[in-house]
């Protein structure tokens, strides 16, 4: 029985089946293999924000309001993300995976799968810059939500959010001050646009699995957590046949290729970082 | 009050929250259990959210049964101690795995113990003991309300013996909590706990 009120219900599995197969038949999205426990708190968060009475209203004003989609995918996905997240990680990467890369190629290739709102690339790209190589990368963002890729396009941090940006970007001991890459407008922080001009952001959704181009780089950080393991094994097989040979694979630093079909297609470069290379085709 | 009528060999799993001042309680417990106790533990403390590594290991030293912290979709072993990571929520996932998420803090906190509690009770209903430590905010409080709604057995460390007593006590005031035990209570529950699995066992 549902009672209004912050918390005061609870979801039965049976709601979110209706509603991911109105999903799905509607708007050709599928969030069958999502996790169950985080996809029922979205769900649950979604209802309490919008105040619905139950799944049921849900399910109705998506069926009768198109428009109402964007705005569903964009809270049912978690975009929590930090600049430098695991600054260990990015030593790691500044320090030995892009030198490595560098060793053999004079261009290098990124793609960052599931780059909320940018936070991820904008470290990438400082990273680059700082090695004096930014000129030498190409670089894709890609997001299955809309709402968050016009924001990571837009490239603007709240104040909030920047001290803990800072925090990393000391931890990983960045040449400067964060703060030189951006302006500030009142409590906002723009990030410099120049340092973007090699990245090209657009919306794709792995679950559809479409493999649009090869990468000496993969970042899929903090994405596949969402996703069960029937989904990650599907998502690991789109993520290796877009890298080239030889081209890495980092994913979030709780996260594991152990457990997957095609672990034996990758080997292990760093455990403690999660950073994989893709060892056969 | 301790009592022996609350034990039963039908538990499947347990999960423990604390915040401040349950680093001594948990380590109490962790060091008291049986090296037979035949339940997985879930662990869900407050913990600071950029520090990755050294709590595992401090408990660990400590710690009769092995303590990890999970890979997400990590599956779960009975007698496996698992404990939240750093800037991850922990959840009990169906299907016998733990999910980890970054969500938005819950309670301020990353991992929060009420997100754990929430989870395990959905995949345990009534086959799941709910214990929480002391703690200076309300985390937990409506985990263990879940708890208990989905019929599991609910314990707090005794208030009066708590470092700081707001955690517990806020469970109190919502749920009916149904036993409120000192930490060494806490250690003879499980070690009696321990005991009726293995009646269990011979008797097969
Ligand atoms: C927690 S964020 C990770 C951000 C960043 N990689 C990091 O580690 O900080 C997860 C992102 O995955 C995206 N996502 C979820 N499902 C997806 C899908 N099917 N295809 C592409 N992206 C997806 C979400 O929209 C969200 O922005």
């Amino acid at each position: 029985m549902f009672s209004s009120g912050k918390n005061m219900y609870d979801i039965e599995i049976s709601d979110l089946r209706k509603l991911i197969q109105l999903v799905k038949d509607k708007y050709d999205y599928d969030f069958k293999d999502y996790a169950m426990s985080s996809f029922k708190r979205r769900i649950k968060r979604i209802i309490e924000l919008y105040k619905f009475d139950s799944v049921d209203a849900l399910v109705e004003k998506l069926t009768h309001t198109p428009s109402f989609f964007e705005e569903f995918v964009s809270e049912v996905t978690v975009n929590v993300t930090e600049m430098f997240r695991d600054p260990s990680f990015w030593v790691v990467v500044r320090d030995e995976i892009i030198p490595n890369i560098l060793s053999s190629h004079n261009k290098i290739s990124i793609w960052h799968a599931g780059c909320s709102s940018g936070e991820e690339v904008f470290s990438m790209q400082i990273l680059l810059e700082e090695m004096g190589i930014r000129d030498k990368s190409h670089t894709v963002a890609t997001d299955i939500d809309t709402a968050i890729i016009n924001r990571a396009k837009n490239a603007s941090i709240s104040q909030k959010n920047m001290e803990l940006n800072t925090s990393n970007y000391e931890r990983y001991q960045g040449k400067y001050v964060l703060d030189k890459y951006f302006s500030k407008n009142k409590d906002r922080y723009h990030f410099n646009q120049d340092i973007l001009s090699n990245v090209s952001f657009r919306k794709h959704d792995l679950v559809k699995g479409q493999v649009f181009s090869k990468f000496d780089i993969v970042l899929c950080r903090n994405v596949m957590i969402y996703f069960n393991q029937t989904l990650q094994n599907s998502v690991l097989k789109t993520l290796h046949e877009s890298l080239f040979k030889y081209g890495f694979l980092c994913i979030g630093s709780k996260e594991s290729l152990i457990w997957c079909d095609i672990s034996n297609k990758f080997s292990v470069i760093n455990n403690e970082e999660k950073i994989y290379k893709k060892s056969r085709d | 009050m301790f009592s022996y009528s609350k034990l039963s060999n039908k538990y499947k799993a347990i999960v423990i929250g604390g915040s401040a001042g349950s680093f001594q309680p948990i380590t109490q417990i962790l060091s008291g259990l049986p090296e037979s106790f035949p339940l997985p533990i879930f662990l869900c403390l407050h913990r600071l959210k950029h520090v990755r590594n050294g709590f595992v290991e401090a408990l660990s030293i400590k710690s009769v049964k092995p303590v990890l912290e999970p890979h997400d979709k990590e599956s779960i072993k009975r007698g496996n101690v698992y404990l939240a990571p750093a800037n991850y929520h922990m959840s009990v996932e169906l299907g016998n795995s733990i999910s980890l998420s970054t969500e938005e803090m819950v309670n301020n906190s990353r991992p929060s113990i009420d997100i754990t509690l929430e989870s395990a009770a959905f995949s345990y209903k009534d086959k799941l003991i709910g214990i929480l430590l002391s703690g200076a905010n309300k985390d937990g409080a409506l985990g263990m309300k879940r708890i208990k709604e989905r019929g599991g057995l609910t314990l707090v460390q005794d208030p009066e013996e708590c470092t700081i007593k707001t955690m517990p006590q806020a469970a109190l005031e919502s749920t009916e909590i149904d036993m409120s035990l000192s930490t060494k209570d806490i250690v003879k529950f499980l070690v009696e706990l321990d005991r009726l699995y293995k009646v269990k066992h011979e008797k097969i």
